[in-house]
C-alpha cells in the first residue's frame, strides 16, 4: 500500500469547539506573517497535495482564480485542527476511500496529485455522491468564499469572483433595477 | 452597562427565563416599574463589538443559535419512529435571543388570525381553535412594540393590514432591486405589494444609528446596532433602572415549587457547570417555544408528576413552526442583493384562508434574497446546475449578483401530535434529556406551500426572470425550524390550554409564560411582532397582578 495517511491525524492538536475559531484565525494569522509559504497543521504535505488537487477540480483554474490560489487547502487544514476537529475521521475514511477508487481506475498510478486533470475529474466523478465529497466541497466553498481570516479566500480571490464587493456599508441604488427606478421617479 | 446585581439566595420580585424576545421585553417593563429582577439567559453575552460578517462562524457554523454538539435534538415524524439526533429546531442563543440574528420582519397579525375557527370551522386533524384575546386586545402593545423597538414600515400600504393606531414610528427601508421588480410584476398581476415592515432603522431613532446596508441581517448580529434587537433596546434600558440583573451563560434545569404548589425560583448552571438555586417571588417563562416547553417538562414534582402546569397534559404540544416554499429567478441585469436587508417588499393578497382552494391555508409572500457568498454557492443555485468544476465555478459568478428569491410564509396548523418532548435516550452536555421533536406537515399545510409557490412562480414569470428554480417542501427542507409555537397555548379552560388570556399558568398562580408557546394559532408565520405585543400585555398584568398581591 503506497499511501499511509494515519499520520496526519494524530499530529492534529485537539481543540475545542470554543477555542476552535480563535485558534483557526491565529493560525492563518501566523501565516501572513511569515514569508514562506504557510505549513499544514493538520495535514502531511502528501495529503495536502492530494486534498488541494481534489479541491482545484472543484473550482479549478481556468480563467481565474480558483481553489487553488485562494488557499482552499490550508483553510480546511486549519479547520481539521480547529473548530472541524470532529472531522477529521471523515477525512481520513474518504480520503483512503478515494485512493481506493484512483486505484480501481488508475492501477497504474501513484496519487491523485499527479493524475492529469482529466483523470482527476473522472475520478471526482466517481465519488461525487459520496459524503466525503459533500464534506469537502462545502469546506472548499467555505475556504473560497469564507473569511480570508481562516487561510482560504487569499486576497478576496473567491468575493472578486462572484462579484461581492464586501464592503461595511453600501448606498442605494444597490442594482440595476432599483437604479431604473429611481431615475424613473 | 451595568445592571443590579442581586444574591441567589435573595427572593427577587420576578425571575425571567430567557432574554430574548419576549424576556427582553418583560425584564424591562417589570424593572422599570420598581420590581427587582433577575434573568437567567442560557447564553453568551455578546455586544455590536462582538459582531462580525464572517460566514464561516455564522452560517456554517450557526454560530448565534443553538449547538447540536453541546445540546442535542433527536427528531422523528411520527410516534412511530426512533427519533435521531438532527438539527431540527434552531433559536437564537444569547442575550437578545432570536431577535439579535432574526431576518427582522415585523408582521403584524390580521384581526382574522385570533378568530380562525370562529371564522372557517373545525379543520380534521387538527386542534385549530380561537384565541381567548382579539387583534383589539393587542393593538395598542403591538403599536407600543413598534415605538419602544423601532420598526421602519408604511402604515396603509398593505391594504390588508388590521386597523392601527398610529402610523410605524420610521419610515420604510430603501428598495432593493428585488422589491422594484416584485413590485412592478405584482401590479400587473393585480396584486398589492407593499414596503416591508421590520425591525431595523431606517433612520436614526433614540440615540441609535441608522442602517447602513451592509447586507448582513439574517443569521448575522448587527455590529451597528440598528436591527432593533432586545439586546440594544429594551435590556438595555432594564439595566438602566438599576433593578435588572441579567446573567448570561445561565442554563436553567427546574423550576423549583414551594409546599403551596407555587414558583420558588430556580435551579440553573453557571458557566462552571455549579448548580444555582435562584429564588424568586414569582417567575415569567420566557425561554422560547421549545425550551419552555422542556423545562417545565423536566420540573417534574410530586406535586407535578407530568411537569409543571401540565395537568392538561398539553404541555409541548400542538408544536408548530415557519412552513414556506421557496422561489428563485436570474435576471439580466445585476441585482446586488447582498447589499442591504433581505426583504423589502411583501404582500398579504393570499393571506386569508379561502375554502374554495379545497384546503385551509393561505399566506404572506416577500422578495428577497437570504443569501451570502458561501451560503448561495452551496444552496442558491438550481439543482440543475453543476455541483463543481468549471461550469459551477462560471454560474456562481453569473448566478450571485443576478439572482433574487420570494418566500412564502404559510399556515402551519395546530395538531396534537406535534410535540416537543424529553428524549428518553440522548442527553446534552449538562447530563439533562434532549429535546425531542416529532413533527409532520399536516396535508393542508403542504396543498398550502403548493399552491403558494405557484403564485411565486407567476410573480417571477410577470417580472421577466429568465430561468425560475424552486426548492422542494419536504420536511427535511423546512429543516432547522425557527419560528417555535404552540407548545403552552392560551385558552380558557384549565383543560385544553396551559395558560390564561394573560399568560398565566392554569396549574400555578405565580407562573407566567410569554413567548412563541403561548400561540394558539401559526397565523402566516413572523411571530416576533405578536411575540412581543404579547409580552408587553403580559407584562401589563404581571405588574397589576403582583401590586394586588396575587404574585406573591
Amino acid at each position: 500500500m503506497p499511501f499511509t495517511r494515519r499520520k496526519w491525524l494524530s499530529q492534529c492538536v485537539a481543540a475545542t469547539a470554543a477555542s476552535g475559531i480563535a485558534a483557526a484565525q491565529r493560525y492563518a494569522q501566523d501565516a501572513v506573517r511569515s514569508a514562506a509559504p504557510p505549513a499544514f497543521q493538520s495535514f502531511d504535505a502528501a495529503t495536502g497535495a492530494e486534498i488541494a488537487a481534489l479541491t482545484s477540480q472543484i473550482i479549478p483554474s481556468d480563467d481565474g482564480p480558483g481553489a487553488r490560489e485562494a488557499g482552499v487547502v490550508y483553510f480546511i487544514d486549519r479547520a481539521l485542527g480547529t473548530f472541524d476537529a470532529d472531522r477529521r475521521q471523515a477525512y481520513q475514511r474518504g480520503l483512503a476511500a478515494v485512493q481506493k477508487k484512483r486505484r480501481e481506475l488508475f492501477p497504474q498510478s501513484s496519487s491523485i496529485a499527479t493524475l492529469p486533470p482529466a483523470g482527476q475529474m473522472e475520478l471526482i466523478r466517481a465519488i461525487e455522491h459520496t459524503g466525503f465529497f459533500a464534506l469537502l466541497r462545502k469546506h472548499t466553498v467555505y475556504g473560497f468564499l469564507g473569511d480570508p481570516s481562516y487561510g482560504g479566500n487569499r486576497g478576496g480571490v473567491g468575493w472578486k469572483w462572484v462579484g461581492f464587493e464586501n464592503r461595511m456599508s453600501y448606498q442605494p441604488p444597490f442594482g440595476y433595477y432599483d437604479a431604473q427606478a429611481k431615475g424613473g421617479e | 452597562m451595568p445592571g443590579a446585581t442581586f444574591q441567589p439566595s435573595e427572593a427577587v420580585d420576578f425571575l425571567v427565563i430567557g432574554a430574548g424576545a419576549a424576556g427582553g421585553v418583560v425584564a424591562k417593563e417589570l424593572s422599570a416599574a420598581g420590581f427587582r429582577v433577575v434573568v437567567l439567559e442560557q447564553g453568551p453575552y455578546l455586544h455590536e463589538k462582538d459582531y462580525t460578517h464572517d460566514e464561516v462562524k455564522y452560517t456554517y457554523q450557526a454560530g448565534l443559535t443553538n449547538d447540536p454538539k453541546t445540546q442535542p435534538i433527536t427528531y422523528r415524524k411520527n410516534e412511530s419512529e426512533t427519533a435521531q439526533p438532527r438539527k431540527a429546531i434552531e433559536y437564537g442563543r444569547q442575550v437578545g435571543g432570536g431577535s439579535v440574528h432574526f431576518t427582522a420582519n415585523y408582521w403584524r397579525f390580521h384581526e382574522s388570525d385570533f378568530r380562525e375557527r370562529s371564522l372557517y370551522g373545525a379543520v380534521p386533524g387538527t386542534g385549530l381553535a380561537d384565541w381567548p384575546i382579539q387583534y383589539a386586545d393587542l393593538e395598542p402593545y403591538y403599536t407600543k412594540a413598534e415605538y419602544e423597538l423601532g420598526i421602519s414600515g408604511l402604515a396603509g400600504a398593505n391594504p390588508f393590514e388590521a386597523p392601527r393606531s398610529k402610523p410605524y414610528p420610521l419610515p420604510p427601508m430603501p428598495v432593493k432591486s428585488s422589491g422594484v421588480l416584485f413590485e412592478r410584476a405584482a401590479r400587473k398581476l393585480g396584486l398589492h405589494p407593499y414596503p416591508a415592515p421590520v425591525a431595523i432603522l431606517s433612520q436614526p431613532y433614540r440615540g441609535r444609528a441608522a442602517c447602513v446596508h451592509c447586507g448582513f441581517c439574517e443569521s448575522f448580529g448587527c455590529e451597528m446596532g440598528a436591527k432593533s434587537s432586545t439586546l440594544v433596546t429594551v435590556i438595555r434600558a432594564a439595566e438602566k433602572t438599576g433593578r435588572c440583573e441579567i446573567r448570561p451563560d445561565s442554563y436553567v434545569r427546574k423550576i423549583e415549587t414551594d409546599a403551596r404548589g407555587r414558583v420558588a425560583g430556580a435551579v440553573y448552571f453557571d458557566s462552571r457547570r455549579r448548580e444555582i438555586l435562584q429564588r424568586a417571588k414569582a417567575m415569567v417563562l420566557c425561554a422560547n417555544g421549545v425550551e419552555t416547553a422542556r423545562l417545565l417538562l423536566l420540573s417534574q414534582s410530586k406535586a407535578f408528576p407530568h411537569g409543571l402546569a401540565n395537568s392538561s397534559g398539553l404541555v409541548g404540544r400542538y408544536l408548530m413552526w415557519d412552513n414556506g416554499a421557496f422561489a428563485s429567478g436570474l435576471f439580466d441585469h445585476p441585482l446586488n442583493e447582498y447589499k442591504s436587508i433581505q426583504a423589502t417588499r411583501v404582500l398579504h393578497d393570499y393571506y386569508e384562508a379561502d375554502p374554495k382552494r379545497g384546503f385551509y391555508g393561505g399566506g404572506g409572500i416577500d422578495a428577497r434574497f437570504d443569501y451570502y457568498p458561501a451560503s448561495f454557492a452551496l444552496s442558491g443555485l438550481p439543482d440543475s446546475a453543476p455541483k463543481w468544476g468549471a461550469e459551477y465555478k462560471q454560474a456562481l459568478r453569473t448566478y450571485f449578483t443576478h439572482t433574487m428569491g420570494l418566500l412564502s410564509h404559510s399556515s402551519s396548523l395546530p395538531q396534537e401530535r406535534n410535540y416537543i418532548s424529553l428524549d428518553p435516550v440522548v442527553r446534552d452536555a449538562w447530563g439533562l434529556p434532549a429535546v425531542r421533536v416529532t413533527f409532520d406537515f399536516h396535508p393542508d399545510d403542504l396543498a398550502t406551500m403548493r399552491w403558494l409557490l405557484a403564485k411565486q412562480v407567476e410573480i417571477l414569470e410577470t417580472a421577466g426572470a429568465k430561468k425560475i428554480w424552486t426548492m422542494g417542501f419536504s420536511i427535511e427542507d423546512n429543516m432547522p425550524s425557527r419560528h417555535l409555537m404552540g407548545t403552552c397555548r392560551m385558552g380558557n379552560h384549565p383543560q385544553r390550554s396551559v395558560v390564561d388570556r394573560f399568560h398565566r399558568a392554569h396549574d400555578v398562580p405565580n407562573l407566567l409564560i410569554v413567548d412563541g408557546s403561548s400561540f394558539v394559532t401559526s397565523a402566516r408565520q413572523q411571530p416576533t411582532a405578536t411575540i412581543q405585543a404579547l409580552a408587553y400585555r403580559a407584562a401589563d398584568f404581571a405588574i397589576q397582578a403582583a401590586k394586588r398581591g396575587e404574585l406573591g
